[in-house]
């Protein structure tokens, strides 16, 4: 009677400190594809709480990503403007819709999100999350022209998705967040950090001198001054993830940032694209206005136009920039060149296959 | 002496081990205390906040009209000396970004007894943390780090804004960058570096169980003393500047810090 009654207090032991928020279904833990130098140079990728990643919920993840299925019409897929030969891009200057509509932005490409620390996403940053992000461009009238429950119905009645989502989140029961959340997983896995410059940080692969002296026209605070907002060497993002006006217009036709916090403050401000991948996700800027390298190059040597939001970094706006000369600027398209991926965008885990 | 059965004693005992087990291990009375700091930032005098920031026209020491975009800056070593000598320091860095308020209130990783210290903290990095490699760092405001170019280590400082210049026809506002790292001089082989970080004295504070600790930054005093910061001359390209960096480095050391209110 009494080990009883000892053994019942020892199980009610233990018990009393046990969460009680466990799981009942687990899905198999997936860890990203980290390379190390981003590892040891700049903080671990954001990963929510709610939301880790794993197998089943990338494979789901992936699996929408390239389905029509959540289009309106069921002609249009995230991969329609966001194709893995362009980085995740397009080639177009504005995306058109599943109706046909022409967007005012240019598509965003997508890699390196899990790194995005201050969480805001798209040029405006109107999404606060990854998860968010995905949200708007399907019901949006000119993407994907859908509803959430059409989508749901849609998704149901298939016959491999209710699996799936049993697979990812131990249920059958298919809705927006758990949509948003796999296709979230799955952006996640994108990530690049094999160009040329990055073997010549981790293997020292030589840069060709004109890639070198780029690197330090990039580097310059006299010339190209370009780290400020998109790194340096040891920000292997390229990107500061930030907001600004980087000297486009003299007046705003869209208000950017500005358009979503409704702080005038910030009228004509955009989200810093990464500088990777250049080479396959032409065209340039939120409005994708220059359709190569280095008409952007021209843009900050002399084209930056004064604004009362323009960005402190933008160097001599007066006089339009710092003026770099022709071969300064053959230099630098030279760096921004080895910063794109080419295994990237032959992975062919993030390929329809 | 009352003699308790031994199987009362296990149920006693059982009860002790339930409610010890479960209890969060952090709230035992502490022995030592860690004081909170408060870094607040104004234009001689009057308080800046976000409103401020790309909105409030400032006049500096030279009298140029400015108005500051960015004010992000590094602090570190944060040590309390006591009377006997004995020094206390977290070896932790704090960044605050006045105008997005992070990092305003900041408690350095150490626990020090109740008592009578000198407090102080260092500006920037010096040589020795200047050389550390700091994901968190690496990771904020798009980079804090230095090329190594530019001599390497990190940011100590990036105020930025625009200044209203009546040199250009029209008179039309004018962007400058006031940053400040280590100076090098890249010119000279090896490349010439000077520490350009400096120490901030508080004086004497009596540390309590939650003292908190303001530190005020008067921005004005970048531009003002000893050195009269001129914007024509000086609003661009600052960081390959040697000189401007010590004359930066002057003007901080000069009054730019103070303690401010202290509670408990």
């Amino acid at each position: 009677m009494k080990k009883s009654l000892y053994l019942g207090l020892l199980l009610i032991t233990i018990w009393s400190c046990q969460n009680d928020d466990g799981p009942t279904y687990a899905a198999t833990p997936l860890a990203l594809d980290v390379p190390t130098f981003f590892a040891t140079s700049i903080l671990a990728p954001v990963i929510p709480s709610d939301n880790p990643q794993t197998v089943e919920g990338v494979a789901l993840g992936k699996q929408l990503f390239y389905d029509p299925v959540l289009s309106g019409n069921g002609t249009q897929a995230c991969a329609d403007c966001h194709l893995p030969s362009n980085s995740f891009t397009d080639s177009r200057q504005y995306s058109v819709g599943s109706q046909g509509d022409i967007g005012t932005r240019n598509s965003m490409p997508l890699f390196n999100l899990a790194w995005n620390f201050g969480q805001r996403f798209f040029w405006d940053g109107a999404a606060q999350s990854l998860e968010n992000q995905i949200f708007e461009p399907v019901t949006n009238p000119t993407e994907m022209n859908n509803s959430w429950p059409n989508v749901i119905n849609s998704l149901e009645a298939t016959v491999i998705y209710p699996d799936l989502f049993q697979e990812a989140f131990g249920t059958t029961r298919i809705d927006s967040v758990r949509v948003s959340k796999a296709i979230a997983q799955f952006l996640r896995t994108l990530i690049s950090g094999n160009a040329k410059f990055d073997r010549h940080l981790t293997n020292n692969t030589p840069l060709s001198p004109e890639e070198a002296r780029g690197l330090n026209i990039f580097l310059d605070e006299t010339r190209g001054d370009c780290f400020h907002c998109h790194g340096n060497p040891n920000t292997p993002l390229w990107t500061d993830n930030r907001f600004h006006n980087n000297g486009l217009d003299a007046f705003f036709t869209d208000n950017g940032l500005g358009g979503v916090t409704g702080d005038p403050r910030d009228d004509g401000l955009f989200k810093t694209p990464s500088l990777r991948n250049l080479a396959f996700t032409a065209p340039y800027m939120h409005d994708g206005r220059f359709s190569t390298i280095d008409q952007v190059i021209d843009h900050y040597s002399e084209g930056l136009v004064y604004s009362e939001t323009i960005s402190p970094l933008m160097k001599n706006v007066a006089t339009g920039g710092v003026h770099l000369t022709p071969e300064e600027k053959l230099d630098l398209k030279a760096f921004l060149l080895s910063l794109s991926d080419q295994s990237f965008i032959e992975n062919t885990a993030f390929q329809n296959n | 002496m009352r003699i308790i059965s031994r199987s009362r004693f296990l149920i006693i005992l059982w009860a002790t081990l339930v409610l010890s087990s479960c209890q969060d291990h952090d709230d035992q009375v502490p022995q030592d205390v860690t004081p909170e700091f408060v870094w607040t930032q104004n234009w001689d005098g009057t308080t800046l906040a976000n409103a401020d920031f790309d909105s409030t026209p400032l006049t500096n020491a030279n009298g140029e009209t400015l108005r500051l975009s960015k004010l992000v800056y590094l602090i570190s070593d944060i040590t309390f000396t006591d009377a006997q000598g004995v020094s206390y320091t977290g070896g932790d860095f704090n960044l605050i970004d006045a105008r997005e308020g992070l990092g305003l209130n900041f408690s350095p990783n150490l626990l020090i007894p109740e008592g009578d210290y000198t407090v102080s903290f260092r500006f920037g990095f010096d040589d020795e943390d200047n050389a550390g490699n700091y994901p968190a760092l690496n990771s904020a405001d798009g980079g804090w780090n230095v090329p190594m170019m530019l001599g390497g280590g990190y940011h100590f400082m990036r105020m930025e804004g625009k200044y209203m210049s009546t040199l250009t026809i029209p008179e039309s506002e004018v962007n400058f960058q006031y940053h400040t790292i280590r100076a090098a001089d890249t010119s000279t082989a090896p490349i010439t570096l000077q520490d350009t970080s400096f120490l901030v004295n508080l004086g004497q504070v009596t540390i309590a169980e939650n003292t908190s600790i303001e530190v005020k930054m008067n921005v004005a005093e970048w531009f003002k003393n000893p050195n009269t910061w001129n914007l024509y001359e000086l609003y661009t390209t600052l960081m390959p500047n040697f000189d401007a960096q010590v004359m930066m480095s002057e003007n901080g050391v000069n009054g730019v810090f103070t303690l401010g209110d202290v509670t408990n």
